[in-house]
């Protein structure tokens, strides 16, 4: 597993750059990770899909299906796009500090 | 020069046929991660294990899907091959190239990749393989800006629809294939390239039952086409063949003696529904027993036509096996018209995708749901009524049982115990 440090913080990631263990994430994880996911700036509306795939996550121990994601958020799955270029799995879960969801998102 | 030493991977070029192998072989002059691709296979081969990891999730801006993450196990060894993803381009309705069109191709995808491709995958895209992560959106960028074409599907979403070659050059068809094909994957657009079902989803479309592209034991919506009204028959044309003026079958079969041509034990006995009659003269069809099954039209292709007024019987829930065994589609809708904007169809669609994204769970396909729920309860979802031409015989009825409020009076029997009585 690659190791990667931001701001005197550091982490391991796998292939995809996805956190090794949910408890190591933090504010700077995300600002490190929105960098390589094409998210510029942090606004109320990416949080709230951080926050309820975070809530999802503590949960059940996996991501939830993007149908969970757009009914619980209310943003269509265009919009999510727009939030997050790489998309719900590939952006958000990592942004989110997620280990890398299995063909669920 | 070779990198690595790789007899076991040489034994394949031996055979009669044509090998990857040497085409591997032939690109590595040029490609060094080749060189390293042939080393891993090798060594595959000879440990008996894959080395490649599981997964990956890795993609271009805007979509969730068309790009599969591959990364070896052994990057120590074959550094080529650390990150080597496979990339699906949405093929054209029917596969139609220009030449011009495959160079393009080929030159974009040696300047960012491998230059190794798949023509075609089994869903029918074209399989790019071996992208490093940093030229995704390079290659992305040029596919789409140079050769404007697209990502194919991959992963819990629509994939790219296929079809037959159709009216384009087949006269069975009953369908402009290439429309519907171009029509559905342009209308569903966001269905192919951002994953929100519960798992993937395929359409292919076949002109008629003779179904080239298998499209009964593989996809999800089976698009068949078939007609109405009677099959046109040029008796002159059956007395010819009868007559052996015209090879059956288009001559397919010519490469053995089969003895003059027996149209009672060729074509009337091998008819599924036995709804031909041949007196010595003249061929009768009882076009109301016939089910389109086309047997007797490849026989004679020049005397027997698919009849005019056409369109498409509709199949769901092909598959195969994953979580339950392998299944053909199931017949729902006979015939349904099938002419652009093609309305009726995406009515369809949408209300089997609702049920199918609302009751569906992770990794189920609609197949397996309609098993799981029945098949009533998707004929009700999707308003379709049910019809004797949707079973196969008489009292083979596997789906259709009256509810309380259709009967007329209702039911008078306690139901408990008449059960107790009659036990299933
Ligand atoms: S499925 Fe029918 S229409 Fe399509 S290519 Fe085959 S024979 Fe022709
Ligand atoms: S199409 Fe099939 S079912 Fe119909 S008449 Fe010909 S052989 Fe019989």
């Amino acid at each position: 597993m690659p190791k990667v440090e931001y701001k005197g913080d550091s982490w391991m990631v796998d292939d995809d750059g996805f956190i090794d263990d949910f408890e190591n994430w933090n504010q700077n994880w995300v600002e490190y990770t929105i960098g390589t996911e094409g998210v510029t700036e942090m606004t109320e509306d990416h949080w709230k899909l951080v926050n309820y795939i975070q809530e999802y996550f503590k949960e059940y121990g996996i991501a939830p299906m993007v149908r969970l994601l757009t009914k619980n958020t209310g943003f269509k799955l265009k919009y999510m796009y727009e939030l997050f270029p790489s998309g719900p799995a590939k952006g958000a879960c990592k942004v989110a500090g997620l280990p890398k969801p299995t063909g669920c998102v | 020069m070779a990198k690595f030493k790789t007899p076991l991977l040489d034994q394949l070029e031996s055979g009669p046929w044509p090998s990857f192998v040497t085409d591997m072989k032939e690109m590595a002059k040029t490609k060094e991660e080749v060189n390293d691709l042939l080393g891993l296979l090798e060594l595959s081969y000879k440990d008996k294990v894959g080395h490649w990891k599981h997964g990956g999730i890795v993609g271009v801006f805007g979509y969730g899907g068309g790009v599969i993450g591959r990364y070896t196990d052994r990057p120590d060894l074959f550094p080529g091959v650390e990150a080597f993803h496979t990339l699906r381009v949405n093929q054209p309705s029917s596969k139609f190239y220009t030449t011009e069109y495959l160079r393009k191709l080929c030159d974009i995808w040696e300047k960012h990749g491998s230059g190794m491709t798949n023509m075609h995958g089994s869903t029918g895209d074209i399989i790019l393989l071996g992208c490093k992560t940093d030229e995704l959106e390079p290659t992305f960028y040029d596919l789409t800006h140079d050769l404007g074409t697209d990502l194919g599907g991959s992963g819990s979403v629509l994939r790219s629809p296929a079809c037959c070659i159709g009216k384009a050059r087949c006269e069975f068809s009953c369908l402009d294939t290439q429309l519907l094909c171009h029509g559905i994957t342009n209308e569903y657009q966001d269905e192919l390239h951002r994953p929100a079902f519960p798992y993937k989803f395929k359409f292919k479309i076949s002109g008629c039952a003779n179904d080239c592209v298998a499209s009964i034991a593989r996809a999800d919506c089976s698009i068949i086409g078939t007609w109405k009204d009677d099959i046109r028959i040029d008796q002159e044309a059956v007395r010819a063949y009868v007559a052996g003026e015209f090879a059956p079958d288009g001559g397919a079969f010519s490469g053995r003696d089969w003895g003059p041509f027996d149209i009672t034990k060729e074509v009337v006995d091998l008819c599924p529904t036995r709804c031909m009659n041949w007196d010595g003269k003249n061929l009768k069809i009882n076009n109301r027993e016939c089910n389109r099954c086309m047997h007797c039209i490849n026989v004679m292709p020049r005397a027997l036509k698919v009849g005019l007024e056409q369109g498409a019987t509709i199949l769901v829930g092909g598959k195969a096996p994953i979580l339950e065994g392998a299944q053909l589609s199931t017949l729902v809708i006979p015939f349904m018209e099938m002419q652009p904007p093609f309305d009726e169809f995406k009515a369809f669609v949408d209300k089997m995708w609702d049920w199918w994204m609302e009751e569906g769970r992770n990794r189920e396909r609609i197949g397996e749901l309609i098993q799981r729920k029945g098949m009533q309860e998707f004929i009700e979802v999707t308003e379709i009524k049910a019809v004797p031409q949707m079973i196969d015989h008489p009292r083979e009825n596997p789906y259709i049982f009256w509810k309380e409020e259709e009967v007329e009076g209702g039911f008078t029997r306690d139901i408990h115990k008449y059960r107790k009585e009659h036990t299933i």
